[in-house]
C-alpha cells in the first residue's frame, strides 16, 4: 500500500511538471493553454497530499473553473478565431535560460543545503468519527479551521481582498468595453 | 513524499519554468500563464511550510488569499490584452509601444 501511495504521488508529479513544461515550450498556444489544466489538477492532488481538502477543492474551483476558462477565452480573442492552430513565436531563448538556470540551481542548492531539522515533527491529529476517508492519511478536515483564521485573524486581509477583487472586476469590465478611437 | 524538499523542489521547478515563460513569450497571454505558474508555485510552497510546521493553517489561508489576488490579477490582464488586440490587432508584448515616449 505505501508503495502504491508513492506511485501515485510521483505519477501526480510528473503530470504537474510535464504538463507545465508543455505550457512553456509549446508552439501552440491553445495547447500551452490546456496544459494548464493538467498542472492545476497536477497543484490540487499535490494539496491533497499535504492535507489540504478545502484549499484542493477551491484550487479546482477557482484556477480550473475561473481562471483558466478566461485565459482560453483570452486566447481565442486574441487570435483569429477561424484556425485552431494559433501559433506563437518565442524569443530570446538562450538570453532567459541563462539567468533561469543560475536561479534554479541557487534554488536547489539552498533547499538542500538548509538544515529543516529545527521544524517541529509531522503532527498526526487523532482522528474522530466521521471522517473515514481522510482518516487513512491521519488528517482532519481543515474547512473549519480555515473559516475561523479567516474571520479572526485574517480578518482586515480578507475584507481587503473583496474589496480588491470588486475593484478589479469593475475594473476590467470598463477596460474591457468596446471603446472607440479619439483620433 | 513526505519531505518538505521534495515540495520545495517541485514547487522551485515551478516557479522556474514560469519565469522562463514570462522571459520568452511573446503573447501577453502566455506571459500571464507563466505567472499563473509562478503564483501556484508560491501556494504550494505556503501549504507544504504550514503541513510540515507543525500544522497550523496560516499558510493555507496564504495560499487562499494567493488564489485571489490571481483571480484579480487574471481579469484585468486580459481586459488589458483585449484592448490592446483591438487598437493593435496584435496581443505581442513587444508591440506594445504606445506610451512610448
Amino acid at each position: 500500500m505505501e508503495i502504491l501511495k508513492h506511485i501515485i504521488f510521483y505519477l501526480f508529479v510528473a503530470m504537474t511538471i510535464g504538463s507545465a513544461c508543455v505550457v512553456v515550450f509549446h508552439r501552440r498556444i491553445i495547447y500551452s493553454a490546456f496544459a494548464l489544466l493538467g498542472t492545476f489538477f497536477g497543484v490540487a492532488a499535490l494539496y491533497l497530499y499535504l492535507c489540504a481538502d478545502f484549499l484542493a477543492a477551491s484550487q479546482v474551483l477557482i484556477y480550473v473553473g475561473g481562471i483558466l476558462t478566461l485565459i482560453i477565452f483570452g486566447v481565442f480573442l486574441t487570435a483569429k478565431i477561424t484556425s485552431l492552430d494559433i501559433p506563437q513565436q518565442t524569443h530570446q531563448r538562450f538570453i532567459a535560460l541563462v539567468p533561469a538556470a543560475l536561479l534554479g540551481a541557487g534554488l536547489v542548492g539552498m533547499i538542500y543545503g538548509t538544515d529543516w531539522k529545527g521544524l517541529p515533527p509531522l503532527s498526526s491529529p487523532p482522528v474522530t468519527g466521521g471522517e473515514a476517508a481522510f482518516a487513512a492519511g491521519g488528517a482532519q478536515p481543515t474547512a473549519k479551521g480555515l473559516g475561523r483564521l479567516l474571520l479572526t485573524d485574517y480578518l482586515v486581509p480578507f475584507e481587503v481582498a473583496s474589496m480588491l477583487l470588486l475593484a478589479a472586476l469593475v475594473g476590467a469590465m470598463r477596460l474591457a468595453r468596446f471603446y472607440r478611437r479619439e483620433d | 513524499m513526505n519531505h518538505l524538499t521534495t515540495y520545495l523542489i517541485i514547487s522551485a521547478i515551478l516557479f522556474i519554468l514560469g519565469l522562463l515563460a514570462m522571459m520568452t513569450r511573446k503573447n501577453g497571454v502566455s506571459v500571464l500563464m507563466g505567472v499563473e505558474l509562478i503564483l501556484n508555485a508560491a501556494g504550494l510552497n505556503f501549504v507544504a511550510f504550514s503541513r510540515f510546521n507543525g500544522g497550523n493553517l496560516n499558510g493555507q489561508a496564504a495560499a487562499l488569499f494567493i488564489m485571489i489576488i490571481a483571480a484579480a490579477e487574471a481579469a484585468v490582464a486580459l481586459a488589458i490584452f483585449l484592448n490592446l488586440y483591438r487598437l493593435q490587432a496584435t496581443a505581442e508584448v513587444d508591440k506594445a509601444s504606445l506610451m512610448k515616449g
